[in-house]
């Protein structure tokens, strides 16, 4: 269990990594897509690589955030019924669905999207559009998101095993325990008694 | 046994993933197993080509390669950079020391800034956070009644899902397949009407109630004349500004919705500069949160759509269709069950999953019964929109509650907003009532749409999939299959 709990903690930090990297490709897509508005109206022109070049970022970020997210429990759930539960039987819901819902599609994904990137690796496949970008390297990751998903997967398993056994912290704990509508709550008081004095 | 899984598969697909969701399991994967499961059984049992999980790379390619959905992360971020920039803040002090003196004045200013935030930053939660921490304890020192004020302030924050650039919108537009520019204008009128209803509805308590909605005493007005004035152009700028640059593009078609909000976003990050406001950490704050709501949206429909290519390979929307038609009433009768659907289904699902498993169902059949789709669209946001003021579990009373004065009971809050959610039943009824409501925007010639057209790479992405050749396969499927 402790060497597995020690890759768990391996994974983890490398999703956290790749996710605090990720989010910058947001401000970078804000940024080129605002200029390539701005360059047509002013200048009159438009390159595809631009174009293109704000959804690769796009694709990439959500992609290679798909296992930080998974790690920072943020994908969306009908919780309902789920709330209703025993935190063992919610951890036991959560085991049970990623080794039937999560790694099978993950898996399966990473197996079919591997000869999709390859082929487009090997033909040097361009887009359709004058100037377009090469595809590959977009069409990479969609293998290189899917193995960091089911990485994650794996790491949220021995997570919650451990727990399950007392070896470990309820991992399905949101790191921000404190919620973002309470954080901007808090700024706004801070700011305006801060403006009063 | 194999013959009554031939003929009910669609059924029970369908079933399965209820089960599936209920479990809790995040809905994403939920959705793609089911797809992938069954997709495995069809194949087993040869109702299903076994080519057809070749077909997965390129759906998801289709959504990597959506530009509308790109809205998505800088509407977001744009809303998140907003939020903590001052500017509701603002809004609210000048324009409630504005209208304050008139009897229910308090009332109109949150009224008019929600509008205002809702075409800006567009998130329900940080309109009405910061109008409960900033407009809800002056309405209260100054007696009013504490359900009126604390229903506007929840109703008033909604409006940030109905008027453009609402994040439901885009979505909307992608699953049934319409341009976000039309949905926008589309949406505009219904939006701008909810926001006049509810200042008609200030007017007549400020008439039949008075003592409920009292004017500010003068010694409560600590900016005049000048001085007043000067703060109310210097607070309005800004917003009128990014308003413009956002909307006003799209709507004059210099810009697709998605560079709007590239545009707005940028915009966003130079008034937040300028006002000293934007941090390292802020900047960071708000990449991160972006990201990750973008992620789990878009696994979502990433799920959506692998569930989706099975569910249609076996004729499920053929059978989605058939139940459906059935319904008595035609039109309208399909309208209204489908309104009285979303509203009950609104109390256990949020609006992305209604938009990603409810409507791409629905849509199919709208289509054939001749309803025009933008209309359908725009209805439903409505609907949706009333989701959030429901007691006990519509998110703005949430949201109002945690910041509200624990004077403030929780029954008041739940009161205050049931006469805004029959307002807005009003405005469903009127949407079913009189389309023009929402196309009659759409009918003049569009400049948008021919940019559109000729920018959006959403029109091409056709051409990318070509290439592949198990798409041809699928679209010779699916046209076999309608």
């Amino acid at each position: 269990m402790k060497v597995l709990l020690g890759l768990s903690r391996l994974i983890d930090g490398l999703n956290e990594r790749i996710g605090k990297l990720a989010c910058w490709l947001v401000l970078a897509a804000v940024l080129v897509s605002a200029g390539n508005a701005v360059v047509r109206k002013v200048f009159d022109t438009s390159s595809n690589a631009f174009l293109e070049g704000q959804w690769y970022m796009f694709a990439t970020l959500f992609l290679l955030s798909g296992g930080y997210a998974l790690l920072k429990q943020e994908h969306v759930r009908i919780d309902v019924i789920y709330l209703r539960f025993s935190r063992r039987t919610q951890v036991g819901i959560d085991i049970f669905g990623t080794i039937l819902f999560l790694l099978p599609m993950s898996l399966l994904m990473l197996y079919l999207s591997w000869p999709y990137f390859t082929n487009a690796f090997i033909s040097g496949e361009t887009s359709a559009n004058a100037g377009g970008l090469i595809q590959w390297p977009v069409k990479m990751m969609m293998p290189v998101g899917f193995t960091l998903l089911a990485l994650q997967g794996v790491s949220e398993i021995i997570k919650r095993v451990a727990w399950l056994k007392g070896l470990a912290p309820d991992p399905g704990v949101k790191e921000h325990a404190k919620p973002a509508e309470l954080e901007l709550a808090e700024a706004i008081i801070t700011q305006r008694t801060a403006a009063k004095q | 046994m194999s013959g009554f899984l031939v003929a009910n598969l669609a059924p029970i697909i369908f079933g399965s993933l209820i089960v599936f969701l209920l479990l809790g399991y995040p809905l994403a994967f939920a959705l793609a197993a089911n797809g992938i499961f069954f997709a495995l059984i069809g194949i087993v049992l040869g109702v299903l080509p076994p080519e057809l999980l070749q077909a997965m790379p390129a759906r998801v390619f289709g959504v990597m390669s959506n530009e509308t959905l790109l809205a998505v992360p800088f509407f977001t971020f744009m809303g998140l950079i907003l939020e903590r920039s001052g500017m509701a803040e603002d809004l609210l002090d000048t324009i409630g020391q504005l209208f304050g003196p008139v009897r229910g004045g308090l009332a109109y200013a949150v009224i008019l800034v929600g509008a205002m935030l809702a075409a800006t930053t567009g998130v329900v939660a940080a309109s009405v956070i910061s109008m409960g921490l900033i407009s809800l304890p002056i309405m209260l020192r100054y007696g009013y009644d504490r359900r009126l004020a604390s229903g506007v302030i929840a109703a008033a924050g909604t409006l940030a899902q109905i008027i453009p650039p609402s994040l439901v919108l885009i979505i909307m537009a992608d699953q049934l397949g319409k341009s976000v520019g039309d949905m926008y204008q589309g949406a505009l009128i219904p939006g701008l009407m909810l926001t006049g209803f509810y200042a008609i509805y200030v007017f007549g308590i400020s008439l039949f109630r008075p003592h409920w909605v009292p004017a500010l005493p003068p010694e409560a007005r600590t900016l005049r004349g000048r001085q007043l004035l000067w703060r109310i152009v210097t607070s309005l700028i800004p917003p009128l500004l990014l308003i413009f640059l956002v909307l006003g593009t799209i709507f004059l078609g210099i810009a697709t919705p998605t560079e709007g909000g590239a545009m707005g976003a940028t915009g966003a990050l130079v008034m937040a500069l300028l006002r000293r406001r934007l941090s390292v950490t802020l900047l960071k704050q708000a990449m991160d949160a972006t990201a990750k709501l973008t992620t789990f949206v878009i696994f979502i429909l990433v799920g959506a759509r692998i569930f989706s290519l099975t569910f249609y390979g076996v004729n499920g929307h053929v059978w989605v269709e058939h139940l459906l038609q059935n319904l008595p009433g035609g039109q309208l009768g399909f309208l209204v069950a489908v309104n009285l659907l979303i509203f009950v289904l609104a109390f256990f699902l949020d609006f992305f999953e209604l938009s990603f498993i409810v409507v791409p169902l629905l849509a199919p059949v709208a289509e054939k019964l001749g309803i025009d789709l933008i209309w359908f669209g725009v209805l439903l946001g409505v609907n949706m929109q009333t989701s959030f003021l429901h007691p006990p579990f519509g998110f703005a009373l949430f949201y109002l509650r945690s910041v509200a004065p624990s004077a403030v009971r929780t029954s008041e809050i739940y009161w205050g907003a049931v006469p805004f959610v029959l307002i807005q039943i009003v405005m469903v009824a009127l949407v079913i009532a009189f389309p023009k409501l929402v196309t009659g925007n759409l009918d003049r010639p569009d400049a948008s749409k021919a940019v559109l057209q000729y920018m959006m790479p959403e029109e091409r992405p056709n051409q990318v999939e070509d290439a592949d050749p198990t798409r041809a396969f699928m679209e010779r499927m699916m046209r076999s299959g309608r």
